[in-house]
């Protein structure tokens, strides 16, 4: 119980240093809100509901995004790791790709897809795809080889070969590109919507901006750091559960 | 050249007779590239008999067992069992020098990886579980290969290997990475599974003492030949410190050392 607390303790203390700070005045409301002030405006927007539709919107954007991007990089990632043909083929060029930083590509994305929908889709979907593709393909490459001959001396068919030893060979690899790219997912759609967006918590924060609502802007900065810190603990959770078998990732 | 040691009653008849696969290899050869791993082995093998490769590293001896294993293909001569040259690899299996287990699966799955697809699920699981009682390791099927010994690990392939009744079993170092008294323990249950049900067992080991123990006979592979072809005709179990069993290692060992 007490190891369990450990972990929050700094956290409630600056929480409780920035609450007294605001209170006793040396820390000036537009420059930072109280922990308080801002509670209670994310309060108020959750009672409105504009709030939960922001939210969904950022969080839709996200996970469409990283669908397709990860997608597509899974499969890539698989395909070039098991077939060296097809590694010849594209990973020379995907390497280029990779090195353009893609936040890079806003400008022009904005004059192909102008602000809608599709430009930041886009954009979380061109980020997500690279982590998790370079770590699909590592996977794969470090299966033990001794394991993939022990299932052909054994008789296994490609098919059995994927699924029992390819596959959950490559798994630890794997879910180290999920997690990366779930923090690149967040990172994305940050910029994009705080660039150009007409709904989502970028356009909630930017919006109470032009209004100096500050303490807005600062609910949107926690909203986002929550879903981040959400989408990671749902990682690390699956990752445990389906790499029970390994005690680096058993315990706890 | 074949050296006979002594008149012992020869238990091989004895044994349930047999179902064992006997091996014929007509004038194999294997090269890679212009390099000639084996050259002209000409060999008979007897159903259920138990056979020890010995040999310096290098001399071929786990590019054999790779080629009845059927991991690899002969690139001079042939290979039949039971007169068959093609279609008799579900009835071979191979043990190797480290377990080999999907760290990912539970024991008892590991041990179901040598079954073939054909049973269903209830019958897999009974098979596995019998051959993993089969290697006295019963009611561990559920623990993750992570938290085995070393032997339980060999343990476990050995039940892997064992699982589908093959006719010939090739066992390539299975004991070189355990610790001497595991070692000695995995000798004897090796033994007794093969006198209970009867395979044709080859083992590749650069240890002459485990030859000696554990085989009907031993061929000493030189330079990608077969440069001795040894009977041992002791009694079983074979006890350390026998001193037939001295003279053959002491027959061996000199050829190995070339003294």
């Amino acid at each position: 119980m007490r190891a369990r607390l450990i972990p929050w303790l700094l956290p409630i203390a600056i929480l409780v240093l920035w609450q007294a700070g605001a209170r006793l005045g040396f820390i000036q409301p537009t420059v930072l809100p109280s922990p308080t002030a801002v509670a209670l405006a994310g309060w108020n927007l959750a009672v409105s509901g504009t709030l939960w539709t922001d939210i969904e919107v950022s969080a839709g954007r996200a996970f469409l995004g990283f669908a397709i991007g990860g997608g597509i990089g899974f499969v890539l990632g698989l395909l070039n790791g098991l077939s060296s043909a097809s590694e010849a083929i594209t990973d020379t060029t995907l390497q280029m790709v990779r090195n353009i930083p893609h936040l890079a590509l806003i400008p022009l994305v904005i004059l192909w897809f102008g602000i809608d929908e599709t430009a930041k889709v886009f954009l979380v979907a061109l980020g997500v795809f690279f982590p998790i593709y370079v770590n699909t393909q590592h996977g794969v490459r470090s299966v033990d080889p001794h394991l993939l001959e022990m299932g052909r001396a054994y008789g296994m068919s490609n098919r059995a070969l994927f699924l029992h030893v390819v596959l959950p060979g490559a798994l630890p690899s794997i879910f180290v590109g999920l997690r990366y790219g779930l923090g690149i997912m967040w990172l994305t759609l940050i910029v994009a919507e705080t660039i150009s967006a007409t709904s989502g918590i970028g356009f909630m924060a930017m919006n109470a901006r032009e209004f100096m609502q500050v303490d807005v802007v600062v609910l949107s900065i926690l909203v986002y750091a929550a879903l981040g810190k959400l989408a990671d603990s749902t990682a690390r959770l699956l990752e445990r559960s389906t790499l029970a078998w390994n005690p680096v990732y058993a315990k706890v | 050249m074949t050296v006979a040691v002594l008149d012992h009653t020869r238990d091989r008849s004895a044994r349930s007779n047999s179902s064992g696969a006997a091996l014929s290899l007509r004038d194999v050869g294997k090269s890679f590239g212009a390099h000639r791993v084996l050259e002209g082995i000409t060999l008979d093998i007897e159903a259920g008999e138990f056979i020890a490769i010995v040999g310096r590293s290098g001399c071929g001896k786990s590019t054999l067992l790779r080629l009845l294993s059927g991991l690899d293909t002969t690139t001079a001569g042939s290979i039949a069992v039971d007169r068959m040259t093609d279609g008799w690899r579900d009835a071979v299996r191979l043990m190797f020098q480290e377990p080999r287990l999907l760290p990912w699966q539970h024991v008892i799955k590991n041990v179901e990886v040598g079954l073939s697809g054909v049973l269903s699920r209830v019958e897999r699981r009974g098979a596995a579980e019998q051959a993993l009682a089969g290697v006295g390791l019963h009611g561990r099927g559920r623990d993750w290969p992570m938290l085995l010994s070393g032997g339980q690990k060999q343990r476990v392939a050995l039940a892997r290997a064992l699982v589908s009744h093959p006719r010939l079993l090739l066992l390539d170092e299975p004991l070189g990475a355990l610790d001497a008294l595991t070692r000695i323990e995995m000798q004897t249950l090796i033994e007794q599974v093969w006198q209970e049900k009867g395979f044709t067992a080859i083992v590749v080991t650069h240890d002459v003492a485990e030859a000696v123990t554990l085989a009907d006979r031993i061929l000493l592979l030189e330079d990608g030949a077969v440069a001795m072809d040894l009977c041992v005709d002791l009694p079983r179990p074979r006890l350390p410190g026998d001193q037939h069993a001295a003279a053959i290692e002491g027959i061996l060992l000199k050829r190995l050392l070339r003294r």
